[in-house]
């Protein structure tokens, strides 16, 4: 059986020249950056700093201006809970949106829960924009932080994060942040131009490895670190460096920089073909986001009568393997139905709530070809309609009554 | 504790892909539908009742998830050829034993068929003393 592998959103696999450059620092070049007056301990010291070099430059940012972390989400944590710590003294008010990834709206419920801090989630438009008015109207004297995602992992919208952060810097004090990780491997990011103050950044979308991250933060800024009991990263992030995974995040920005729009022209014609195959051959299908200004890989959907779950099931037992933001597919590995919860992204953009929807998100990568999207093709109205079949919504419709359920009395 | 199967056991996904006495029952003595509002699973359990009061056919349609469906194709196989009495036996439990167990966030979904079987024989009875 084929394996096709179409959710990059969530991993992508090691560049095999990244995995190359990692592999020295894992046994030959092993030493402590921290330990840097023994030669070991200055070999790793300067990958450290040479690494920290190459993904400033990635954005345009400063040597110092980067903090390595364990992965976009702790950046995210430190970017949102460290800033708002150190800076409460001059307001307890955040703006964010509603669909921003659980890294971001965890630590926000926090604040509000645990700090007293309000937080505005501001609304969404139906492909997933943020309008620069209702982000105007929501800034407050006592406004601290603004943080606004680039792109969407799920829907694929890319944010106009220049016209966003240019509102927030004319009508307040705010800072800007964005979390970045979905569309640093596609979207040519410079920090100044942008004039943003603090971005998430993570080797997620540009072949690299797992357990690594970074938050760019702006000469001049002032955090309160989260993980203490050292000196590293300047003080923002203690604990010995993941060396390997930090080398490796650097070889994959440095190749990112240069492979971008290649890679952005290759996926581009392998997502519309895909794109354009789903909306010819299936019915009852609605695709989220917007269709132009989006990630370059991303096709994503829901269709009416089929539930997520059962289609990632049946796609992944076919040999493909996708995602979905509907709830029965979230947690499943949770210890109770309540764990399980319908993407906030989706209700943001007014897909219904009350129906476990049937969305999936195709995330191609640069192993995937022409062939591959054929046979995704070829298979999936089947398995859409198999679902279908046993589907009772499906009959209603087609019958053309409404289903009533019956109540039982536990 | 995953495993190489995915989340669920052989037995679910034998049931999930190839599920039993699909399909809808269009003269039926009784009709369950059950949802689950957490997840929006809806199941639809026609039932074939005769004079003896035992079932002779069960069929169903279900929105769903993996395990939705599964238990669905399960409990019609479990319940045809019993009377009524000892398929209101039938426990959420014995259709999760029956698929070899279900994760915890899915236990619902052997509930959802137990309800159904209740609500299709309340929905029986209520049109046979209608008669």
């Amino acid at each position: 059986m084929k394996q096709i592998f179409m959710d990059y959103a969530n991993a992508t696999p090691c560049d095999s020249r990244v995995l190359e450059a990692m592999l020295p620092y894992f046994i030959e070049k092993f030493g402590n950056p921290s330990s840097h007056i023994i030669t070991k301990g200055n070999e790793a010291l300067s990958a450290l700093d040479n690494s920290r070099k190459i993904v400033a430059d990635f954005i345009g940012a400063k040597f110092e201006e980067i903090i390595f972390t364990s992965g976009a989400t702790e950046a995210n944590n430190l970017a949102l809970k460290g800033y708002a710590f150190a800076n409460q003294h001059r307001g307890k008010h955040i703006i964010t949106t509603e669909i921003e990834h659980f890294s971001i709206t965890s630590p926000l419920r926090t604040l509000e829960r645990l700090f007293g801090f309000e937080v505005t989630y501001l609304p969404v438009d139906s492909f997933g924009f943020v309008s620069p008015d209702e982000l105007k109207k929501s800034l407050r004297n006592e406004t601290i932080l603004v943080s606004i995602q680039l792109a969407n992992n799920e829907i694929g919208t890319v944010q106009d994060l220049k016209e966003l952060i240019s509102v927030v810097k004319e009508n307040s004090s705010a800072v800007f942040h964005s979390d970045a990780t979905a569309g640093c491997g596609f979207i040519d990011i410079n920090v100044s131009e942008l004039n943003i103050d603090l971005l998430t950044l993570s080797p997620t979308s540009l072949y690299g490895p797992k357990g690594v991250g970074a938050l760019f933060v702006k000469n001049g800024l002032v955090l309160q670190p989260l993980i203490e009991g050292g000196f590293q990263e300047g003080g923002l992030r203690s604990g010995t460096e993941n060396l390997p995974a930090i080398v490796g995040f650097a070889k994959a920005c440095e190749l990112g920089k240069i492979e971008m729009s290649d890679r952005c022209n290759y996926l581009k014609p392998l997502r519309n073909r895909l794109w354009e195959g789903i909306e010819k051959n299936i019915d009852f299908v609605h695709f989220t986001g917007h269709p132009e200004k989006r990630l370059p890989n991303n096709v994503s959907f829901w269709i009416e009568f089929a539930e997520g779950e059962s289609l990632l099931l049946m796609l992944n037992y076919m040999g493909v393997m996708a995602s979905s933001g509907s709830a029965c597919s979230s947690n499943l590995r949770g210890k109770s139905e309540d764990d399980l919860v319908a993407s906030p992204v989706l209700t943001a953009i007014g897909v219904p709530k009350d129906i476990c929807t049937g969305s999936l998100t195709f995330s191609l990568g640069m192993s995937n070809t022409i062939e591959e999207i054929d046979y995704v093709l070829q298979i999936f109205p089947g398995i859409v309609n198999r679902l279908w079949q046993m589907s009772p919504f499906y009959l209603d419709k087609i019958k053309g009554h409404t289903p009533k359920l019956t109540k039982v009395d536990k | 504790m995953a495993d190489a199967q995915g989340p669920y056991s052989p037995k679910v996904m034998e049931h999930f892909l190839n599920p039993k006495n699909m399909g809808e029952i269009p003269d039926a003595s009784g009709i369950g539908e059950v949802g689950n509002p957490s997840c929006g699973d809806v199941m639809r359990l026609y039932l074939k009742i005769n004079e003896n009061e035992i079932i002779e056919d069960a069929k169903f349609m279900t929105f769903g998830c993996g395990a939705a469906i599964a238990s669905s194709s399960m409990v019609t196989e479990m319940i045809k050829g019993k009377t009524i009495e000892e398929a209101l036996k039938v426990t959420n439990e014995t259709v999760a034993e029956a698929l070899g167990g279900l994760p915890p966030s899915k236990i619902h979904c052997s509930v959802l068929a137990q309800q159904a079987i209740e609500a299709a024989i309340k929905d029986y009875r209520e049109k046979k003393a209608k008669k």
